[in-house]
């Protein structure tokens, strides 16, 4: 038998639909309805200037370490096809989705501020927590994705997660398992090109991250992850495949981290100003603007508007913040939600801890 | 002698056996360029390049499955876990070969390994960052599990635990990294593995701890001293697998009286093994049941409640006072 090629139906293509001038490209403009452009468009402000203050209040000591998320904004484009009882299941990058997906900033500063209760998920909304294990939230995804299937509903999964992420052998078992099940869940990687001080080409020999979706069989997307446009056109076209029985897909975006991995690190000792400056001009925010501009949907007051109404609702939500701290000052709810049911053992080392207090404060 | 934090001391006994023996190679999520996000690693690959030091891709089980691959060709591999709470990814190659290929081969091949890892809380961090589950690598028949407490012992035994024949565990407390400076003398020094240290002498009780607990243990025996005139003696155990008994052992036949502290959960934790040796050892030197002070069984909390779970003076105090009034 003689040695031939396997004839593998594959390519992977790169969807980019806003140049980094914010020129559209018309005959690919995804048709999203005015009002969602708008909402998009506020959600990313709010994300970016919420994220700056919480920069200022880590620096300030008011909260702790956490992950800025300046520049993936643009990631809001793929939380947009989501309906509001489909699956999200992030990182701890995810900030701005989490937001569209109606995440209380006060909430996220609780987390961040040191309190368990920060970790509460509202019932209403299918959004797993922030899953710090790098890439191992993966799977979870694609074992809801198979319940869904299961219970017959319409709903997907949709999983993000980072470059660096790629290399986990968790992230390869989630997309084996949900290719072999063909199971309803998007994976959307967020190429930031750095994890931590590593950049992208040490984390794996492939010229793409969407690439590996080859491996499993499974239809591959890179989109400009700064181009929100492009992210929500590959996304819905994902989505629509799961939620029509077509099974997973993987969507690369292409971003960038403008800021520090988190709030402990120091970019500077392993990348250049240079490389950030060039991509700060690729700035998914001010591009997609000028898209919204040019279509008659913002002006340059308007822009200043929704900038002060963003201000106004994070310094509302800080009140929150602070009420809800109020309320979780009993150092004793360390024990709460450990189990259904607390177990003796948990109850005797509560009441421990208990006395201990009583005693030390009787000893002040 | 130059003082140094516990950075420093790591940092140097990595140096020195790099520059003596080309079989250790330091490898791991951020340990090049960055010198790993504590610094553990600083300026090593400047002086010993890229292949020496090696920045992985993001995956513990990858690092650790490689480093076996690297130590049964008869190479020292020094692997760096980023945060002890992200061993568990690699906790499957370390308990399914790394622990047991001596043991496999019936001697024909070993893993002279070390996993390094950041453990413990008290630094503030997020979920994952701050978690002690020792045990479990204590618990791993073929492991050696050391913990270290200060600047010179961890330079010391990081050395022993490179040199040694066998797979070891090392858990560096990160609390500590930072927290003091102690003399480090530039010759090198080692420590045994398996080895415990009195620390305090006393004749009233023994307070067995390790890590970063033995800080506030060797206050708490302070304080005991000054307000309460109890002499309190301290064991740091340094190695938690081979547990060192005899030193602890002896010492509870002499006070007849012990409390053990550490962070990690209580249930099922090195207190538990200490406790077990004691009754099987010592039983009838003892005059009081034995107090753990630890952690408790929970998911150590977020920062704004870590100080009232991490064992504190007052804990160890007052179950020292109790001990002593039974
Ligand atoms: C399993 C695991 N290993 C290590 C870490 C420490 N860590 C946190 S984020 C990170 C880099 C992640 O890179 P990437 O997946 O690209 O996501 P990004 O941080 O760029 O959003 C590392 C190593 C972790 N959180 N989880
Ligand atoms: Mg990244």
């Amino acid at each position: 038998m003689p040695r031939k090629e396997i004839d593998l139906p594959y390519r992977v293509d790169h969807l980019s639909i806003l140049d980094e001038e914010g020129k559209l490209d018309s005959s690919i403009e995804p048709l999203i309805p005015d009002e969602v452009l708008l909402k998009i468009h506020r959600t990313m402000i709010l994300a970016r200037r919420f994220d700056e203050r919480m920069l200022i209040l880590q620096r300030q000591g008011r909260i702790g370490t956490f992950a800025p998320i300046k520049g993936q904004e643009a990631q809001i484009g793929a939380a947009a096809v989501l309906e509001p009882d489909d699956w999200l299941v992030p990182s701890f990058r995810e900030m701005p989705a989490e937001l569209w997906r109606g995440k209380k900033m006060e909430s996220i500063l609780l987390l961040y501020g040191g309190y368990n209760e920060g970790g509460y998920v509202p019932e209403a909304v299918n959004n797993l927590p922030v899953a710090i294990p790098v890439g191992s939230q993966t799977l979870h995804a694609a074992g809801l994705a198979y319940a869904i299937k299961y219970r017959k509903q319409r709903q997907i999964a949709m999983t993000f997660f980072g470059d660096g992420a790629t290399s986990e052998g968790d992230f390869h078992e989630a997309m084996n398992f949900s290719a072999v099940f063909q199971v309803p869940v998007v994976f959307v990687i967020q190429n930031n090109h750095w994890a931590i001080s590593v950049p992208r080409s040490r984390q794996t020999h492939s010229k793409t991250l969407a690439q590996k979706a080859l491996a499993y069989d499974m239809p591959g997307l890179q989109v400009d992850g700064n181009d929100v446009l492009a992210v929500y056109a590959g996304a819905k076209e994902a989505a629509e495949r799961a939620r029509a029985g077509g099974g997973p897909s993987l969507i690369e975006c292409v971003t960038y981290r403008m800021s520090m991995h988190t709030t402990a690190d120091d970019p500077k000792k392993y990348r250049t100003e240079e490389e950030v400056e060039a991509w700060i001009k690729r700035d998914p925010i001010t591009r997609f603007q000028k898209y919204l501009t040019a279509k008659g949907l913002l002006t340059d007051d308007t822009i200043a508007a929704v900038d002060a109404e963003v201000q106004s609702e994070i310094k509302a939500a800080e009140e929150r913040w602070a009420q809800q701290v109020e309320k979780a000052l009993d150092p004793l709810d360390m024990f709460a939600h450990a189990f259904a049911e607390m177990p003796p053992h948990l109850l005797a080392q509560k009441e421990e801890l208990r006395q201990e207090l009583a005693g030390r404060k009787k000893a002040e | 002698m130059a003082k140094m934090t516990m950075v420093q001391a790591l940092n140097l006994a990595l140096h020195q056996e790099m520059e003596k023996d080309d079989r250790v190679i330091v490898l791991g999520e951020d340990v090049g360029l960055d010198g790993g996000v504590f610094r553990v690693t600083d300026g090593l690959i400047h002086k010993f390049g890229a292949e020496r030091v090696i920045d992985t891709p993001l995956a513990e089980s990858g690092i650790a499955g490689f480093s076996i691959g690297m130590a049964l060709y008869g190479l020292r591999p020094v692997c760096e876990m980023q945060f002890s709470g992200f061993d568990y990814f690699a906790m499957h190659q370390m308990e399914s070969h790394a622990a047991r290929l001596r043991w496999r081969s019936q001697g024909r091949f070993s893993v002279p390994m070390v996993l390094r890892a950041p453990c413990g809380g008290g630094v503030r961090a997020l979920e994952h960052h701050s978690e002690s589950r020792e045990a479990y690598w204590a618990h791993t028949p073929g492991l050696k599990m050391v913990i270290p407490s200060s600047p010179r012992n961890a330079r010391s035994l990081l050395i022993s635990a490179i040199r040694d024949p066998d797979p070891v565990v090392f858990y560096e407390p990160k609390a500590v990294y930072r927290a003091f400076r102690e003399e480090v003398p530039e010759d090198e020094e080692t420590l045994p593995i398996g080895t415990s240290q009195i620390v305090r002498e006393g004749k009233d009780i023994t307070l067995i701890s390790y890590g970063a607990t033995l800080h506030p243990t060797i206050e708490a025996a302070s304080e005991l001293k000054e307000k309460h005139g109890i002499e309190a003696e301290v064991i740091d155990l340094l190695t938690i697998s081979p547990l060192d008994d005899e030193l602890f052992t002896a010492s509870a036949r002499k006070t007849g009286r012990v409390v053990v502290v550490h962070e990690a959960p209580r249930s099922f934790g090195p207190g538990a093994e200490v406790v077990a040796r004691l009754v099987e050892k010592a039983f009838l030197y003892l005059e009081a049941p034995i107090r753990r002070v630890t952690g408790f069984d929970i998911v150590i909390p977020l920062f704004q409640r870590e100080q009232e779970y991490l064992p504190g003076v007052y804990r160890i105090v007052q179950a020292v006072r109790e001990t002593l009034n039974f």
